[in-house]
């Protein structure tokens, strides 16, 4: 069974066939769909595991070819000279199946439970397929079902009006960067008539990177992973998305989906290395969207948003990374790592508190959880741990890595940026921490709040574990992270990201301490830039407004000037036409066959 | 003993008669149907794809009609003709089983599966005649009841109207292409044959070939004669409301199968034949087809009902087949008929749901229809999403494995370290269109579909004589979506030929 090939075939194909068995069968028996997907989840994180230890390679399918053009459906799941396949793949199957197990108690008595899990390995089969994509086309395939199974999960309570808008959004944003992916494939097919990524080769690369095309080809590439790891300015889908049920936030819009475009920069990072131009602009989209996205959680209410925008904040610190010469793309890869546990975490640990409070998501009308949900107190605390990047957690040691990558590159801007966002975050998971569980019970809803089922607590006591220590060698090993924690060296990087800490927390603290209801009012950031009101006025304008009149136009213009009229003309100044006009149709059409009749007549007689 | 082409061809005309003498109407089309879907794929194994160079059509039938000028009732198949086949095959079935049971209809039951069987019948003949003159004189014979039933048996008060604007518009476009086609008969040699396969041959051989001043305005008059059978911008208008007024089969036949016919002469019959026209006039082709992506691509999203706005769509996504047609070379070529096949099935599967839709709620208008249906009617709802994202060009189905082709092969010309020419612009600007036409499907399943319910109607699910046709066309789909060599391979021996690229 160790051999590559099995294992990575099974990997990406059992949850396909389980999708499809539950969506042409099984709609009628949710139990059973749920544990079939559960159960083939936990197959394929087993497979991973072996795939760590498996020898050979995976056999390709072709998928199309014509003479000299191929596209191959290829697993790449290379020996020790590509871990990133492996250690992405375990964690996908890993958070994969610990989201499985929690839906399983989340979504019990949900209408459209089997449709639900449907989409969860429908989900599955497609994430696997971007993680062991050898080429780009191939990527983009998995790239776009990704979207799809998003699409689907986003819109899981479709007969909410906010849930479909949302899903539509996602799908349509991911299609804007998308544009951009083909382009920057084609053009790079074009300019080393390759499209797998073994075949980048530094003399390829090299003898591509000499066409002005080149840069413009790695940032139109680039545009997939804006579009599928919301970066600015294509971001605004992902707070939406958390109109999905929470453990479709956890799994894809924290901990795996969102990341692949930072997964696909890491695979393509030997042509980025090439182009200075493309570098520099992952930088800074990356930087940026950190800040931004960390201003907006400032001011945000609801639970599962403001981990949206810390997610979309995080997500920015990877991307930035992979702009990075030298260390950047590993260090961003090991945020990536640490990153899934702790935010899968936390997601779930929102599901826990949304759930126990009946639904309500809004942080100011909880309040005192400590006391009622004891133990998604003490997790939720580990993952915030994490994510503000405490000392001696994993998240710290990440950061760091990445921090000290921009650092020693001379990216002084950028280091400063993503020091300001070390102190933001701190700050508003502070808040976010404070105004859930502690103080006093604000409405009725978090009174009664109960803990919940048992089945739940067993996902987050096993990535509260991992939070704390994924950075550790033996963890880190194992996942072939390219980095791990070590005694903090006493530099500027650290001082200044410790001093955002505390000061961070220590503000929140002063701030929201025993408050009732928000300090502060930024409007700028709780409208998060206005952005989406632009982006809305554009469409209006844009789109629809063009659409309306190019419709028109084409009803009123194009066809009478195209049509009507030389029709009209013609019929009224040939007397030659009126013998025909017998004024009906079926006379017309008759004539019309009798035509053809007559003349095959005449030929053959 | 007549060849496995043309039992294709005349089964289903001897299936109308039968109809017309009798035969109970939907169980022997539907049985038709069937057996010539199963003629369909028997021929298709028998093609044989080793071939290297050699015979250009396979499964050839003859029957020599006149001598000279030699006129055959031939038929024969390639690559090409053989995907375009098995297109009519399956949708046919489809469209058949679609249509409503016979005490459902208004008027004769009879002359509607008719109508249909004989429109099947001109879209066989033409893409498999190898005769020059049967190939124009079938899709004539698939128009005619095409123009009948929109009159006859379509929907809305202005179907006359309609039939009316089809029928002249697309005479006129037959009667321009049929002057190209007889200019092309006469330069070519000596007047003296209608098989396409010796006119080829005398197209490319150097000594025989059309100057390149008369080649440059045959071609314009088969580009408009041809383009106005595809809906090539601007000569689209008749599309939509067609599409919306007629009955349900018709729809699919015309716009998944018929409507092929005028790309299939471009590639067939413009593009061996007239290489220096073709060349002559991309850029022509480049900013019309530019006109259908993303023009028509925007009128689209401004359809208020869901019949106009599938039809428009089908106008749009011509432009895509045309961008494979003007790339040319190997890819472009493939691409471009993998997307008449896939765009073919997809088309005809939209409207399919959409007449299930229009015989539950009664309208197809975005305002009419409400809401959430998806709750309502889920089989339909489901089906609905399968065929909305096929027709956005998700992977998985054949439509996104026929865009990918078509987009490489725009780039296949390319050199290295050359700049951008006008195909690649048009190519990139073309892309754009992907996002147009996931935001026109996305907000139709969305808004037909999705959010509250506000209906107060209780319809049924749909039945298994809907199902049927639509599960038909979603296999097809996805089938050549998974796994497109499927179609492909029967490709390959035509490329390396003459019948589809130049020499």
């Amino acid at each position: 069974m160790h051999d590559v090939n099995t294992l990575a075939w099974i990997i990406l194909l059992l949850p396909l066939l389980v999708a499809a068995s539950i969506l042409f069968g099984l709609k009628k028996m949710p139990g059973l769909s749920a544990l079939l997907s559960t159960g083939s989840v936990l197959i394929t994180l087993v497979c991973s595991i072996l795939l760590f230890s498996a020898t050979g390679k995976a056999v390709p399918v072709t998928w199309i070819s014509i003479f000299e053009f191929k596209v191959n459906i290829g697993l790449l799941v290379g020996g020790d000279k590509d871990p990133l396949a492996k250690g992405m793949m375990f964690i996908v199957t890993f958070i994969g199946t610990l989201v499985h197990i929690f839906s399983l108690g989340y979504m019990k008595d949900d209408d459209g439970k089997a449709r639900y899990f449907a989409g969860l390995s429908i989900f599955m089969f497609s994430m696997t397929g971007i993680v062991l994509a050898d080429n780009l086309v191939m990527m983009f395939i998995f790239w776009e079902l990704v979207g799809v199974s998003s699409y689907i999960l986003i819109g899981h309570w479709y007969n909410k009006d906010s849930a479909a808008d949302a899903a539509k959004k996602a799908f349509l944003t991911n299609r804007i960067g998308d544009f951009g992916f083909m382009i920057g494939i084609l053009l790079v097919w074009v300019l080393t008539k390759q499209i797998e990524f073994a075949k980048f080769t530094p003399e390829i690369v090299a003898n591509a990177a000499k066409s002005p095309l080149f840069d413009i080809a790695i940032i139109a590439i680039f545009c997939g992973a804006i579009g599928k790891s919301a970066q600015v300015p294509l971001h605004v889908w992902l707070p939406d998305a958390m109109e999905g049920p929470t453990p479709v936030s956890a799994l894809i819009h924290a901990a795996t989906m969102v990341a692949a475009g930072v997964f696909m920069l890491a695979r393509v990072s030997a042509l980025i290395g090439a182009s200075e131009l493309a570098a520099t602009v992952i930088l800074w989209t990356g930087a940026i969207t950190a800040l931004v996205a960390a201003l907006m959680a400032l001011q945000q209410n609801d639970i599962k948003r403001i981990l949206a925008y810390s997610t979309l904040s995080q997500l920015g610190y990877m991307v930035m990374a992979q702009g990075i010469a030298g260390q950047g793309a590993d260090a961003g890869m090991f945020h990536l790592y640490t990153h899934a546990f702790f935010k899968a975490l936390l997601f779930l640990g929102a599901g826990a508190i949304i759930f126990g409070c009946h639904h309500e998501q809004n942080i100011w009308k909880m309040g005192g959880l400590r006391k009622k949900m004891p133990f998604t107190f003490w997790t939720f605390a580990i993952g915030t741990a994490a994510l503000i990047a405490v000392p001696g957690t994993s998240g710290f040691f990440s950061k760091e890595g990445i921090l000290h990558a921009a650092h020693a590159a001379g990216h002084d801007f950028p280091w400063v940026i993503g020091l300001i966002v070390a102190f933001l975050t701190p700050f508003y998971m502070t808040r976010l921490f404070i105004v859930t569980f502690l103080g006093k019970s604000r409405t009725e809803n978090a009174d009664h709040a109960k803990e919940v089922p048992q089945i739940m607590f067993v996902p987050l006591v096993i990535l509260a574990v991992l939070a704390l220590f994924s950075a550790y060698k033996p963890i880190a090993k194992f996942l072939q992270a390219k980095g791990y924690a070590h005694a903090p060296e006493i530099d500027p990087t650290f001082g200044w990201s410790l001093f955002g800490l505390i000061a961070g927390v220590g503000l929140a603290i002063w701030i929201y301490k025993g408050r009732e209801k928000e300090r502060i009012n930024i409007p700028l950031f709780a409208n998060k830039f206005y952005i989406d009101e632009i982006y809305n006025g554009l469409i209006a304008i844009f789109q629809d407004a063009i659409a309306g009149l190019l419709d028109f136009i084409d009803r009123f213009v194009i066809d009478p000037v195209v049509a009507r009229f030389p029709a009209m003309t013609a019929f009224t100044a040939g007397s030659f036409f009126r013998l025909f006009q017998v004024g009906n149709l079926q006379g017309y059409t008759f004539l019309f066959g009798a035509g053809v009749v007559a003349l095959i007549w005449f030929l053959l007689f | 003993m007549p060849s496995s082409l043309e039992i294709l061809v005349f089964l289903p005309i001897l299936a109308a008669l039968a109809i017309g003498f009798g035969a109970p109407a939907r169980f022997t089309a539907i049985g038709a149907a069937i057996i010539n879907l199963g003629i369909g794929l028997v021929a298709a194994k028998s093609y044989n794809v080793n071939i290297e160079g050699g015979a250009v059509f396979q499964l050839e039938s003859s029957r020599v009609l006149l001598e000279s000028p030699k006129l055959a009732l031939a038929f024969g198949v390639d690559g090409m003709s053989l995907i375009l086949m098995l297109l009519t095959v399956i949708v046919t079935l489809a469209a058949v089983w679609a249509s409503p049971a016979e005490s459902k209809i208004k008027g004769s039951p009879k002359l509607y599966y008719i109508s249909s069987l004989l429109i099947a019948a001109g879209a066989l003949g033409a893409f498999l005649s190898t005769d020059l003159f049967f190939l124009y004189a079938f899709h004539e014979l698939a128009l005619i009841p095409t123009f009948l039933m929109i009159g006859m048996y379509g929907h809305g008060k202005n179907r006359k109207r309609t039939a009316w604007t089809i029928t002249i518009y697309l005479g006129v476009g037959s009667l321009i292409l049929l002057a190209g086609l007889i200019a092309l008969f006469v330069n070519i040699g000596q007047n003296d044959t209608f098989s396409i396969a010796e006119m080829i041959v005398r197209a490319q051989d150097s000594e025989t070939m059309i100057p390149e001043a008369t080649q440059s305005w045959i071609y314009l008059l088969l580009l408009v004669g041809f383009g106005v059978l595809v809906s090539l911008f601007p000569f689209h208008s008749w599309a939509p409301d067609a599409y919306a007024d007629a009955p349900t089969p018709i729809s699919m036949l015309h716009a998944g199968v018929l409507k092929k016919f005028g790309l299939y002469g471009l590639i067939r019959i413009a593009g061996p034949m007239l290489p220096a026209g073709a060349e002559k006039w991309m850029n022509l082709v480049l900013v019309l087809l530019l006109g259908n992506i993303i023009i028509l691509g925007l009128v689209t999203i401004a359809q208020k009902r869901l019949d106009r706005m599938i039809g428009m769509s089908s106008v749009m996504h011509m432009g895509y087949v045309f961008l494979g047609v003007v790339a040319g070379g190997t890819i472009g070529i493939s691409g471009a008929v993998l997307l008449m096949f896939a765009h073919g099935v997809s088309i005809a599967l939209l409207f399919a749901l959409a007449g299930s839709l229009r015989e539950r709620f009664g309208s197809l208008e975005f305002d009419k229809l409400g809401g959430g249906l998806g709750k309502l009617v889920p089989k339909l709802g489901l089906l609905f999403g399968f065929a909305a994202f096929a027709s956005i060009g998700l992977p998985g189905f054949a439509n996104f494995a026929a865009e990918v082709m078509i987009f490489f092969g725009a780039f296949q010309p390319m050199e290295a370290n050359a700049p951008l020419s006008f195909l690649q612009w048009a190519a990139i600007i073309s892309l754009w269109g992907v996002v147009i036409s996931a935001v026109y499907m996305l907000r139709a399943f969305r808004k037909i579909f999705k959010g509250p319910l506000t209906t107060t109607e209780t319809p049924k699910d749909m039945s298994w004589n809907e199902r049927v046709p639509a599960l038909l066309l979603i296999v097809s789909l996805m089938l050549v979506g998974f796994y497109p060599e499927i179609l492909l391979k029967y490709l390959r021996p035509a490329l390396e030929s003459l019948t589809l690229i130049g020499s």
